[in-house]
């Protein structure tokens, strides 16, 4: 039996092996105690002020917006150590992990940025981390696996499968399921099987609160919208958090359209609508005819991933946020504007978020708040953007 | 009866244990699997386990994914699966026969819809590697309108709870897990402990069948002697179909033969 809710609406659940059952429900009680107790909050609290730098600012943008009844703030998460929001939960669940006893921790990466976060919460806490990542990945990442060796974690090359993040998760999972009396799974993002969606969620939920606070003290009311790019959606999860039952603040979700929604190279799994199971949760996923996971594909490998996590699906479904997709190319104009306009350089994560909030503020009529969450700096997609864009001034 | 309740029955009469081995349907094309199936029973499978080929497997070890991915490359679909399970049902009428997938093929089609296929298809039970008891309910109910047998699995680790639950639930026969970890014969199954045997008969849970490291038939020994009701081979199995893969006669026969040497193990 579960203390916490398993799922939202018909989404989420635990669809795992009946051998990780118990340590899912070790895990969620872990978390229900640590969430009651003071010391363990002082403790990540204090982490999070002194280690990672939070609070994070928030700045008002000064070029890149046009319309003059439009005020869009930078919710910055790219100042936070680390370099992106990610930092956040990998402290409380590295906290987590103290707590229950073990001593090594398990994680997957894409691209590498929740394997380096992961690497250095496990350098801090002293525990022994050990990093699925994709073989292609790690070819194409070679800076990020450097780090993460730096910090001291294992890096394991996936060669199943396709090689990529998907096939990472299987083989985190599956080390997991022969290892969880002294292994914790640090799950990367607000997707996988409950209780993960509610813990990275709540790991993350300073940034929409901390929103709420600088935007009543810089404007005296709640924006009227807060806009987040969507992968697996931790983020985004965090950003929305403390907004779900504010009606009056829409709730903007944007996954990556890749090549374009028409073609399959995209990772919009909540604009292309298909639902099925995958990685322990049903929710919207990318899958063929059969119910064959297919593979996803973004310019971002952040928001390169199959699916998407369960709540929003639910918020999705109920109306109460709306999710679009933004292309590679208009993700990389954004890139290219932000550098350009106001001197900071995002993560193409944050890129696509902030190609579809600049749209929203094109089309505003009325005096408008938005408040995009910048959720990464974009150092690590350099040399990738400029391998796209080559040498043009 | 039940086809796995008849299989029991003569199995006491004939004072022996079950031996069922796994493999992957369509692996590695229609054609071969249905021959690699009748290899097995003409090996003397007592009652089959078969897999449909799924994309991520993440209960499975290296052995059984190559396996899935072998059967993905050559397009094989779970239609291509219950088609070469419908050649077995026609040919073997009372041999026991159940699949082993994960739950997104499952809802892909519809849990009704699937189910309903699969019985057409001649298939006795169905156990979803992804579906932990506390998912499974809405997939009982549907088995049980559509004659199919939902098996459930007993990890080592399992709360008394837990075996209470599937005590109550379970049908066909319940997948005793040897070990913890994924299917694989790299890691030996552990024998159960008496106590663990001594619950599962107290919980009055459908007859277990060890599987998840069985590779030798001195494993199938113990595990009967220790209690269980049979023992499931699917690593071992599959291994010799991907070492044979170019010489399909050499490995129907090894098939044959292995299958023949677990099963004289069986003996109580």
């Amino acid at each position: 039996m579960n203390n916490l809710s398993t799922k939202f609406g018909d989404y989420g659940g635990m669809y795992v092996p009946e051998l990780l059952i118990p340590a899912l429900d070790q895990l969620e009680q872990a978390f229900i105690d640590a969430q009651q107790d003071e010391a363990f909050q002082k403790e990540f609290m204090g982490l999070l002020k002194d280690y990672a730098g939070r609070p994070t600012s928030m700045t008002l943008s000064r070029n890149l917006v046009s319309n003059p009844k439009v005020k869009l703030y930078l919710k910055r998460e790219d100042l936070l150590h680390g370099g992106a929001h990610k930092t956040n939960q990998v402290l409380g669940q590295a906290l987590l992990t103290k707590r229950m006893g073990k001593t090594e921790v398990i994680a997957e990466t894409g691209a590498g940025q929740h394997g380096v976060a992961t690497a250095l919460a496990c350098a801090l806490m002293g525990l022994k981390a050990r990093i699925y990542m994709g073989a292609k990945d790690v070819e194409r990442q070679a800076p990020n696996v450097f780090r993460m060796r730096l910090m001291g974690a294992e890096v394991i090359p996936v060669n199943a499968g396709s090689g990529t993040l998907k096939d990472a998760v299987n083989e985190a999972m599956r080390d997991w399921s022969a290892n969880y009396d002294k292994a914790h799974y640090l799950l990367g993002t607000a997707a996988g099987p409950h209780p993960f969606p509610t813990i990275v969620r709540e790991f993350h939920r300073m940034i929409g609160e901390e929103t709420r606070t600088q935007i009543m003290e810089k404007e005296g009311r709640l924006p009227d919208a807060v806009v987040a790019c969507v992968g697996g959606g931790s983020n985004a999860i965090g950003m929305f958090a403390d907004f779900i039952d504010e009606p009056s603040v829409r709730l903007v979700g944007v996954e990556p359209a890749g090549k374009g929604l028409h073609t399959a190279d995209h990772g919009a799994a909540i604009c292309t609508g298909s639902k099925g199971i995958l990685h322990g949760a049903y929710s919207y996923i990318m899958q063929d005819k059969d119910g064959q996971i297919e593979e996803s594909y973004s310019v971002s490998a952040g928001l390169d991933y199959p699916a998407v996590g369960p709540q929003h699906a639910y918020l999705h479904d109920i109306g109460r946020a709306e999710y679009v997709a933004i292309s590679d190319d208009e993700a990389l104009n954004a890139f290219q504007l932000l550098a350009r306009k106001e001197g900071i350089i995002p993560a193409l994560e944050s890129a696509h978020a902030l190609a579809h909030a600049l749209n929203m503020a094109d089309e505003a009529e009325d005096d408008t708040i938005i408040v995009l969450n910048l959720s990464g700096r974009g150092d690590k997609d350099l040399a990738h953007v400029h391998s796209i864009l080559g040498d043009q001034e | 009866m039940s086809r796995y309740a008849k299989m029991f029955e003569g199995l006491n009469a004939k004072n022996q244990g079950a031996f069922v081995p796994f493999v992957m349907v369509g692996d590695p094309d229609k054609q071969t699997s249905f021959n690699i199936i009748k290899a097995l029973i003409e090996g003397g499978a007592d009652a089959l386990e078969l897999g449909i080929p799924y994309s991520d497997p993440i209960a499975d070890g290296p052995t059984i994914q190559k396996a899935s991915i072998r059967a993905l490359n050559n397009k094989i679909t779970p239609e291509d699966c219950f088609d070469v399970i419908k050649l077995i049902r026609d040919e073997y009428p009372d041999i026991p026969i159940g699949l082993l997938l994960y739950s997104n093929l499952v809802l892909k089609r519809g849990i009704e819809g699937f189910y309903q296929r699969a019985n057409r298809a001649g298939v006795d039970s169905i156990l979803i590697a992804d579906v932990p008891l506390r998912e499974a309910d809405r997939f009982i109910a549907i088995a049980e309108q559509q004659n199919i047998e939902q098996i459930l699995i007993a990890p080592p680790n399992a709360s008394d709870e837990t075996l209470a639950e599937i005590g109550n639930k379970s049908r066909g026969y319940t997948y005793l897990l040897g070990r913890a970890g994924v299917t694989g014969a790299e890691t030996a199954a552990t024998i159960p402990a008496s106590t663990l045997i001594e619950k599962l008969t107290q919980y009055q849970v459908a007859p277990p069948l060890l599987g998840f490291g069985i590779s030798k038939p001195e494993q199938v020994a113990d595990a009967i002697h220790a209690g269980a009701a049979g023992a499931i081979s699917g690593s071992a199995t599959v291994n010799i179909i991907e070492q044979n893969l170019h010489e399909p006669e050499v490995m129907l026969h090894a098939l044959t033969q292995f299958v023949s040497d677990m099963k004289a193990a069986t003996n109580k």
